[in-house]
């Protein structure tokens, strides 16, 4: 009797899922805690010393 | 492919580098959008700069963690670490490829004409002691009378600050060139020596300094979206090594930590045994289902 072979069906991988679910969260509790504000203050001026000037 | 990757890197480049009134504000972006993250190596103190550099904002919030605790403030980091790893964990080092400045910058500079040399494969290492060292552990650790850190990476090294932030700020503000010192000529220099070095290699930063590749590189087994190899298909016939832009023999190592899915050893592929995935499930012509006979066929 002649076996038929099944076709490989691709599986789904969860690791990259949990990974974003994971930093998403993250940056969730660094915006509770009100980060963002500091990153924006910090962007929005010009660091001298940070680019070599000064 | 080719051709649409650089359509979309120069889409990023313009997206992260949109504030174009900067000639007659003399000054940066200081608008909202700077809260969000840019995905490549961009200065935030770049004039046109609409977007903040996470490299730049991580060894900022490292360097101050002392002084923000003291005053109640828990800021460790969890926004920008949070950003950086969802884009890792989306496309990892597919970044540098498709959507990093500075990495257009030396693909552009590798075209010139010249002879071509590759880069010792051990120096790739380098740029996670860079991470290690100059983004977390210099700003956390060495800090001043006042407990500030400095932003090492930035100050001594980074050749981007100094391209897209440094020298068009010496233009736009000519009173700056009365500060300049020994620490400017030391980034100049460094922006020289890579400039030179995109000429006659393939992106030599992103290969041995980088501290965001190094970054990205770290999820390039579990990042969403990543190259499959079929092992049954594959010849082994090493098209993919000439091809590959960091020097990945991707039939050797599909998950290098190197590869920054630029599509390019897919292409060179005679017998499409390299594809796109997402999650798993595979995003060409190929059918996945394909059963040993038909494979055969």
């Amino acid at each position: 009797m002649k076996r038929t072979q099944k076709p490989s069906i691709p599986k789904i991988r969860k690791a990259p899922f949990v990974a974003i679910f994971v930093f998403l969260a993250l940056g969730a509790v660094g915006i509770s805690l009100g980060e963002p504000s500091r990153v924006l203050e910090q962007a929005t001026q010009v660091c001298l010393a940070c680019i070599g000037i000064g | 492919m080719d051709f649409v990757r650089k359509w979309v890197q120069g889409l990023f480049f313009l997206i992260t580098n949109g504030y174009w009134n900067f000639p007659v504000s003399r000054g940066i972006y200081q608008g909202p959008l700077k809260v969000i993250c840019s995905p490549g190596l961009n200065c935030y103190s770049c004039p046109a700069a609409t977007s903040y550099c996470p490299l730049g904002a991580l060894q900022q919030l490292m360097g101050g963690i002392r002084l923000a605790l003291e005053n109640g403030q828990i800021y460790v980091g969890f926004y920008v670490i949070g950003a950086m790893g969802a884009i890792g964990s989306f496309v990892g080092r597919m970044i540098c490829g498709w959507a990093c400045p500075f990495g257009l910058f030396q693909e552009l500079l590798h075209k010139i004409p010249s002879p071509t040399f590759t880069i010792w494969r051990p120096l790739r290492f380098l740029k996670y002691g860079f991470l290690l060292f100059m983004v977390v552990l210099l700003p956390l650790f060495a800090v001043d009378s006042f407990g500030f850190g400095q932003t090492w990476f930035c100050k001594y090294i980074c050749p981007a600050g100094t391209l897209e932030a440094g020298l068009p700020l010496l233009i736009l503000q000519p009173a700056l060139r009365e500060s300049l010192g020994l620490l400017f000529l030391n980034k100049l220099a460094i922006l020289i020596f890579f400039t030179a070095w995109s000429v006659v290699a393939s992106r030599p930063f992103c290969r041995t300094t980088c501290p965001l590749g190094a970054f990205y590189a770290l999820f390039n087994k579990v990042k969403l979206v990543k190259l499959r190899l079929d092992t049954q298909r594959c010849t082994n016939c090493e098209a993919c090594h000439d091809v590959c832009p960091m020097g990945v023999h991707f039939n050797e190592s599909p998950d290098d930590m190197e590869c920054i899915t630029c599509l390019a050893c897919s292409k060179a592929c005679k017998v499409n045994a390299i594809s796109l995935e997402i999650g798993g499930l595979p995003i060409s012509n190929q059918s996945p289902y394909r059963t040993p006979q038909a494979q055969s066929e």
